[in-house]
């Protein structure tokens, strides 16, 4: 079992969580042979050894990222995305890979107050900034945070492999709410929303997609949080 | 994505040395860069980062009474920016039309404006045949599925579209993109910043090697009372616009001061329509006048095979854009 199957919270200290040389050989490996040799894996599951060495062209870059308070430094290479870097090198597999395109909105996470979606931008872009994943929404290992509640109530979700991304896309979407951001249906942008309708919430939330379709209580349970009845 | 090396630029001058190596583009958001390099669509072997740059990041008003948008402002900021949705809401609107959420928080300013077409054939490696990725391969989308593509400015190279929408408003608006590079700064009116494709669709902008957008300074505001952005697609949210109008107007009273109208979705840049505007100047905005006005904006359309329905929207779009400008809908 890999410590990234372990909860954050019970790592004993933020060293443990920096990369051992034997972790970041393992997901270094990993990660070129992902990127190296996807058709070999793909046509020759059984029989081809999967873990190739990365390119010695491909030199290795020091990233120092804050992720979820807690500090991380990495090594990665300069085309590896935030997401890559997230579940490979930093072993928090909570944030998804959907599409890896841009257009599921899966990979979303918090970067320094903005959502984002982690699988179009460079890790290397991010050096000393701060990350919150879906790991990092709850308060403490006992409690969740008020959406991740209300996801549960309002049955948000059936397979849950988007959850983790619309659970950071409504954490921040109440934000920029509350802070006055207009949207697409705005009435007048020209003034804040004035309220969050259930308009409001599906174009803020567009950007994640839900093949199980659990849109309507997606709505439902972001809407209970915005209007503090969560 | 292939092996790449990466460069953080700390300055305008450190970017420019940089980019002067072959293979070289600046990233800023990176949201369409990289999803083109995970494709093998764009292929280069250095990146340098410009996001790091000071100075490039803001939004200042200018002496004229305009105000200038640093390249770096990310799009969502450019929207939600209290003076652009108060002065220029055809702009605010426009911005938030576009992507989603988070991608809006990732994009700048710079990079709406160097976004490349997405017409399938040019994400598609499989397809051999791109005159835009490959000059000479000639054009898969003129015998293929066209219905996202070109009725005006067209040629037989290339009928894709751009995809912007923050450029249709910009080029309603009269934008002018500021650029510094190799030989020193420049300006570029916005008219002139996209091309049509012509025999050279590998251009999308009139930029030189080199250069880097600095900002888009916007003019001073005349349209804020009277503008609307209208996209319409087939989702209601993040999909890509099958035709959008920017609308904005002067009213005296009933009656049309000055238009502004730019139309997106149709063509291989934002596409003014200069005739419209004229028809409409010294007009009351009934039904018949934007008809006809609407009509003149789409004199010459050239459908593909899967797209005529563009020719009845644009002109249909028109219409309520500019009522809906004109406080008429």
């Amino acid at each position: 079992m890999s410590p990234a199957d372990t909860h954050p919270h019970d790592d004993a200290s933020d060293a443990a969580r920096k990369p051992s040389r034997r972790r970041f050989l393992q997901s270094a490996a990993a990660a070129a042979a992902v990127t190296a040799a996807p058709h070999a894996r793909a046509q020759q599951p059984a029989a081809t050894p999967a873990l190739a060495p990365p390119p010695a062209a491909t030199p290795m870059l020091p990233v120092k990222l804050t992720i979820n308070g807690h500090p991380y430094e990495l090594q990665v290479e300069a085309r590896t995305t935030l997401l890559d870097a997230l579940r490979e090198y930093a072993n928090l597999t909570g944030t998804k890979k959907g599409c890896d395109r841009g257009q599921c909105g899966a990979c979303t996470v918090i970067v320094s107050g903005r959502r984002i979606n982690s699988c179009l931008t460079l890790a290397v872009m991010h050096d000393g900034e701060s990350v919150t994943t879906v790991e990092g929404l709850a308060p403490d290992g006992d409690t969740l945070a008020p959406i991740q509640r209300a996801f549960i109530e309002k049955d948000a979700f059936q397979c849950g492999y988007c959850t983790p991304g619309q659970l950071c896309s409504a954490t921040a979407l109440i934000a920029e709410y509350r802070n006055g951001d207009a949207s697409a249906v705005t009435a007048d942008v020209r003034f804040r929303p004035a309220q969050l309708s259930d308009d409001e919430i599906r174009e803020r939330m567009s950007g994640n997609i839900c093949r199980c379709g659990a849109y309507p209580n997606i709505v439902a349970a972001v809407k209970a949080v915005a209007s503090g009845n969560a | 994505m292939d092996a790449i090396s990466y460069q953080r630029a700390p300055d305008i001058g450190a970017a420019l040395a940089a980019a002067s190596q072959p293979g070289t583009m600046f990233i800023g958001g990176g949201t369409n860069l990289l999803d083109l390099m995970k494709g093998g669509v764009m292929r280069p072997m250095r990146l340098v980062d410009i996001t790091h740059i000071d100075g490039l990041n803001g939004i200042t008003a200018l002496p004229d009474g305009g105000l200038r948008l640093g390249a770096l402002v990310r799009n969502s900021d450019a929207a939600n920016h209290a003076w652009v949705r108060e002065r220029y809401p055809l702009l605010s609107q426009a911005l938030l039309a576009g992507a989603s959420a988070q991608l809006r928080n990732m994009a700048t300013v710079g990079g709406n404006l160097m976004q490349r077409t997405r017409c399938a054939y040019f994400y598609d490696t499989g397809f051999p045949q791109c005159n835009k990725r490959s000059p000479g391969s000639g054009c898969a989308a003129i015998d293929g599925n066209n219905r996202m593509h070109a009725i005006l400015g067209a040629s037989r190279q290339c009928i894709a579209t751009n995809p912007s929408d923050m450029s249709v408003a910009l080029a309603a608006l009269d934008a002018v993109v500021r650029v510094a590079g190799p030989n020193g700064e420049r300006t570029i009116p916005f008219a002139e910043f996209h091309r049509l494709p012509g025999d050279r669709p590998e251009l999308d902008t009139t930029l030189h090697a080199g250069e880097l957008i600095t900002s888009v300074d916007l003019p001073p505001p005349l349209f804020a009372a009277h503008s609307k952005y209208l996209k319409v697609r087939d989702r209601a949210s993040y999909a890509f616009a099958l035709v959008s109008v920017a609308a904005a107007l002067q009213m005296d009273g009933n009656t049309v001061k000055s238009a502004r109208i730019a139309l997106g979705g149709v063509a291989h840049k934002p596409w003014r329509a200069n005739a419209t505007e004229r028809a409409l100047v010294g007009q009351s905005l009934d039904k018949a006048t934007l008809q006809n006005a609407a009509a003149l904006a789409v004199q010459g359309a050239q459908p593909q095979r899967d797209n005529a329905f563009k020719i009845v929207l644009a002109q249909r779009a028109i219409v309520r854009a500019v009522q809906q400008a004109g406080g008429v809908a």
